[in-house]
């Protein structure tokens, strides 16, 4: 009886050891960057390296912040983050509402239409759509990095999987009432569905903000650029001066962990749906 | 049921809209243009149809090294992803403590910006002062160039793109692993089932469509890698391209080239490999559930 007790406690101890291993692997990059943008010029090429700085120098930040205009691509980013996220969540709405509600003449060859386009890698279309945007003089505007990204097919699944859950016979009684399409979809069907609406526009979030290749073909000038290409742009700028290009890797990455440990659970739920549905 | 109106395509008009110009018009257009000879995008002319691109494509010697570089990334990331993610997945579903803590951990690197952390990645492989090499130096390795030889740098981006892939495998295996009933962990305990029996016999198999599904989407992951290889290489594909993947070539030939016709040939084949492995990915999980 002792020996399996000490046989399942050294399990135990070894699952712990594992798992924080583990926890520490995935971690490590993240705390070496904000060490790292905290070390002063000599301490960050410092042989052996310190794991925690010296001396916090939190004028790193304000360094980095002067020698690029990362305001400027801060709020470039914000705009764009915010004006897709909008027009995604509306466009989601009123496909998702046609889909599961309203009853129209080929819905279901356009549905699997819809569909089909999920197989197609984003990735391919970047040279016509290039040349799309350039025809119709988009280049360097923010509708250039708005428009093209304002449909996602993968969130119109999910969200009219959700409104088909809503009972078909509230849509009825509405209809009884006299009330339209278009107000029952606003004052029913959305705010019966907060989850699945708060998990794409988080989810949506994310994305948009950290797009990285489109916003970097149809933009040239400096003042137009988005967070991710300004810091790819300053690891060259900035050459030896790792301390200013973690500083600023900080800036692009931490607002969204901190919308992600806020809001885990949308975007954790919103992730394994993807997974589950196949 | 109510009848039949048009009125369902004034709901659905703004995302066909964008659809159909953003999404289907782009793939056919670039279908054509694969097959154009000598195209001009400022007028449109081309002086002949054929399959002049797609010999030049597989005859190009980047673009062959993009398809090795992509065989050699499948063939390291995607199992050691999958095998890793299994275990904390499997740990994560036991009876620990701060269970909820781990998870948000463990996913962290999917939310994170590819590019940013990508940086970081460049900066831990640095040779002279990075994190790595003087890790490796307790047990005697000298400073190993990781991202300025052609030798390692495919090797640094494996590092980092198991780093990253993890994450998205412990979710989708924790979510699998919670649809397994109970009963058969409990009716297992009560035969006294040796604990790698049944991991074998029920936790694998339960499991099984999830490990189908991450391994399929970790090799589609694998043709479309792109961001991880801009950041690590400061804007490269390595040096002398060795790091270079399909992605990477399609945006060198059409953005600095302008070379649209062998771009779109890249494209296409691109397009081609992933259709096939999303029907084989749904004609696996189709098996599974029927």
């Amino acid at each position: 009886m002792n020996e399996k007790k000490i046989k399942s406690s050294l399990g135990t101890i070894l699952k712990y050891v594992v798992l924080i291993v583990g926890a520490l692997f995935t971690l490590l990059p993240f705390v070496w960057m904000i060490s790292s943008s905290l070390k002063s010029a000599t301490e960050i090429v410092r042989v052996p390296p310190s794991l925690f700085p010296e001396e916090i120098q939190v004028v790193n930040y304000a360094k980095a912040w002067a020698a690029a205009p990362f305001g400027r691509y801060l709020i470039n980013t914000v705009i764009i983050t915010v004006f897709t996220t909008i027009g995604v969540l509306i466009t989601t709405v009123l496909s998702a509402f046609a889909f599961s509600r309203l009853n129209f003449p080929g819905k279901k060859l356009v549905f699997s239409l819809f569909l089909a386009t999920l197989m197609i890698p984003g990735e391919m279309l970047i040279i016509t759509n290039f040349i799309t945007i350039t025809k119709l003089k988009w280049i360097d505007t923010y509708q250039a990095m708005i428009v093209p990204w304002l449909s996602n097919v993968f969130y119109i699944y999910l969200l009219t999987q959700f409104f088909m859950q809503v009972p078909e016979t509230l849509y009825l009684a509405a209809k009884v009432d006299k009330c339209s399409d278009f107000k029952y979809m606003i004052k029913i069907m959305v705010p019966m569905n907060k989850s699945p609406i708060t998990t794409i526009a988080i989810l949506n979030i994310i994305g948009s903000w950290n797009s990285f290749l489109w916003p970097l073909l149809v933009t040239n000038s400096d003042e137009m650029r988005v967070l991710s290409n300004g810091l790819i742009r300053f690891q060259t700028e900035a050459g030896s001066s790792y301390e200013l290009i973690m500083a600023a890797s900080c800036i692009l990455v931490m607002p969204i962990i901190i919308i992600y440990l806020f809001l885990r659970k949308y975007v954790i739920e919103g992730v394994a749906q993807s997974g589950i549905k196949g | 049921m109510e009848k039949k109106s048009l009125k369902g395509y004034l709901y659905l008009l703004p995302a066909l809209i964008i659809i159909l110009v953003f999404t289907i018009y782009p793939l056919i257009k670039a279908v054509l243009m694969s097959f154009y000879e000598g195209y001009s995008i400022i007028n449109g002319s081309f002086d002949a149809i054929g399959l002049g691109n797609y010999k030049e494509l597989f005859s190009d010697k980047v673009f062959r090294k993009a398809l090795t570089n992509t065989s050699i990334y499948v063939v390291f990331v995607v199992p050691c992803s999958i095998l890793l993610s299994l275990l904390i997945a499997v740990l994560l579903n036991s009876k620990i403590r701060c269970k909820g803590m781990f998870q948000t951990l463990f996913f962290l690197p999917y939310v994170t910006s590819v590019i940013a952390i990508g940086i970081v990645w460049s900066w831990i492989f640095n040779s002279n002062y990075g994190l790595l090499n003087y890790v490796l130096s307790w047990f005697g390795i000298e400073a190993v160039p990781w991202l300025n030889s052609p030798d390692y740098a495919l090797m640094a981006l494996i590092i980092f793109s198991i780093w990253k892939s993890m994450a998205f495998d412990i979710l989708i295996f924790l979510a699998g692993l919670q649809t397994i009933s109970p009963d058969l962990y409990n009716a297992a305990r009560v035969d006294a089932t040796p604990k790698w029996r049944v991991f074998l016999k029920i936790t694998v198999p339960g499991i099984s469509p999830m490990i189908a599904y991450a391994f399929i989407m970790g090799m589609i992951n694998a043709f479309k890698v792109y961001n991880e290889v801009f950041s690590l290489f400061k804007s490269s594909a390595g040096p002398a391209n060795s790091a270079i993947t399909v992605v990477y070539y399609i945006y060198d030939k059409f953005y600095n080239s302008a070379d649209y016709g062998v771009a779109s040939a890249a494209a296409v084949v691109l397009f081609v490999i992933i259709l096939a492995l999303t029907m084989i990915q749904r004609a696996v999980s189709d098996k599974k559930t029927a």
